[in-house]
């Protein structure tokens, strides 16, 4: 699957924050998105998932596709457990077996006002990949979560979308060094592609060093 | 957990004092008055409503009058309930459909319930007169606290639900119902009250058989106050009865389909 995304266009109160923005997504891997607050990343994401309408312009290749997605916010239910949030979304899927990989297991049965943040947030993500759609689009999923906890969900997160289309929204390099095979640093509004930057080594192989050098030419990438 | 228990514990304990000790206050303010005036015609003493309501209590009529307005009033609270809900629904989903509503509701809310009873007079059976104004006063809080819950639904959690293809019975239930609740609770007992006062005061104008309306008219003609205060008094304590259960059964139905039974709360970090 290509999602190709031709001229689009969308404007916020006279502000146009697409304008002829064109983009051929991968039909596999990590794409990073990378870019100030404010410049349209998540704009874009809204109109790929068809929560928005774009103005002008096209995407093409959704025809039918099921889309996981992570929001900026967790948007989980306040009256429904951990287990019941993603049971809803997922039913097929073992919702008690991913808690578990996201080391939330004791937290199976409280409501998301009993968890912290980060709690929260692994749950939102569990959710996404319990769905298991043919696109993945992640707005800022790892925000809220520390160093450890952040390393081991992208594991298991990069384990689970098994190289399908992925869009991930980011302002940490790391994440985008960790997970991406292509980072495009953004600049706008109207947003606008800076810089194309190609990580060529599989993420499951990259080790600290690796992620490190590729976060050495995002940094370089960013300051040219 | 336990220090915590005990400490509400004692708080609602108090505040259950407090409330008694209101009661008596009142209780002992309307004894000085009827005293200082002195004619049972006028304000006749907590001993004597008393004594008349039990007087009341022990006859078959009591029972049987009660019942008969309980279920008049009762009819038109229901039907208000389930039409405010339904006409909600629909005027959430066509936004036409809800300006062409609202001012009608808004006009039902504002004219003097006497004025839909007169009207009722000429139009339907006595018996059917307090239904159909308990019915008028409900239907637009129903409506109204109905239809804000529904605009103040979570667009956040309803663009989840569209991404992941919930479907309208699971946003319906999971969304909607959860979100809807607390105004549709509050609706409900707002109602509940307008519906008795509207109730009896269309029994009292229409006086139909075995009515609690009626045993207030026959008490003004006969100038029997004491029967007056006691029949009201069992209005008060009718329409607080119902409310409790109310709350109580709402209660219940959303925990039973809304919240999930809880483990106890660990410190979350």
């Amino acid at each position: 699957m290509m999602v190709e995304i031709q001229h689009l266009k969308k404007d916020y109160a006279g502000q146009a924050v697409l304008l002829n923005f064109s983009l051929a997504l991968p039909g596999r891997g990590v794409t990073a998105l990378c870019g100030p607050s404010g410049c349209g990343k998540t704009t874009l994401l809204r109109l790929i998932a068809g929560l928005e309408r774009a103005d002008g312009g096209s995407i093409t290749g959704l025809a039918g596709k099921r889309i996981s997605m992570v929001f900026q916010e967790d948007r989980l239910l306040p009256w429904c457990t951990a287990e019941q949030n993603i049971a809803l979304a997922a039913p097929k899927a073992d919702a008690a077996l991913w808690l578990e990989k996201m080391g939330l297991a004791a937290a199976r049965r409280k409501l998301p006002g009993e968890l912290s943040g980060g709690m929260r947030r692994r749950v939102a993500i569990a959710r996404a990949l319990a769905y298991d759609g043919d696109l993945f689009l992640l707005d800022e999923p790892f925000k809220a979560l520390d160093d450890a906890t952040r390393a081991s969900v992208i594991a298991c997160a990069m384990r689970s979308m098994q190289g399908k289309p992925t869009l991930l929204v980011t302002h940490e390099l790391v994440e985008a060094a960790t997970m991406a095979d292509t980072v495009l640093l953004l600049g706008g509004p109207p947003l606008q592609v800076l810089r194309e930057v190609r990580l060529p080594l599989p993420q499951l192989g990259r080790d600290a060093g690796q992620i490190r050098e590729y976060c050495r030419q995002l940094e370089q990438a960013r300051g040219e | 957990m336990t220090i915590s228990t005990t400490a509400a514990d004692k708080r609602r304990g108090k505040s259950f004092l407090w409330k008694i000790a209101a009661a008596l206050f009142w209780v002992a303010a309307w004894a000085i008055l009827s005293r200082c005036i002195g004619q049972e015609l006028l304000v006749p003493s907590p001993a004597q409503v008393i004594v008349r309501l039990s007087q009341l209590l022990r006859e078959t009529d009591f029972w049987r009058i009660t019942a008969g307005s309980l279920l008049r009033i009762m009819c038109g609270y229901l039907a208000a309930v389930a039409a405010g809900v339904g006409l909600a629904v629909l005027t959430h989903a066509a936004p036409f459909l809800h300006a062409l509503v609202s001012p009608l509701m808004g006009i039902i809310k504002a004219t003097p319930v006497a004025s839909f009873i007169i009207l009722a007079l000429v139009w339907l059976r006595g018996s059917h007169i307090p239904p159909f104004a308990a019915f008028l006063m409900v239907l637009p809080i129903v409506w109204g606290n109905v239809s804000e819950g529904l605009r103040n639904t979570d667009g956040k959690l309803l663009e989840m639900a569209r991404m992941f293809r919930l479907g309208p019975w699971k946003t319906a239930w999971r969304i909607y119902a959860p979100s809807v609740l607390p105004y549709f609770m509050a609706g409900c007992t707002t109602g509940l009250g307008l519906a008795w006062k509207a109730g009896v005061a269309a029994e009292v104008l229409a006086m139909p058989r075995d009515s609690i309306g009626l045993q207030l008219y026959d008490a003004k003609v006969y100038l029997e106050t004491t029967d007056l205060f006691a029949w009201t008094l069992v209005i008060i304590a009718l329409s607080m009865l119902l409310e409790k259960l109310l709350v109580a059964l709402m209660r219940c139905l959303s925990g039973r389909f809304f919240c999930p039974v809880r483990e106890q709360k660990e410190g979350a970090g």
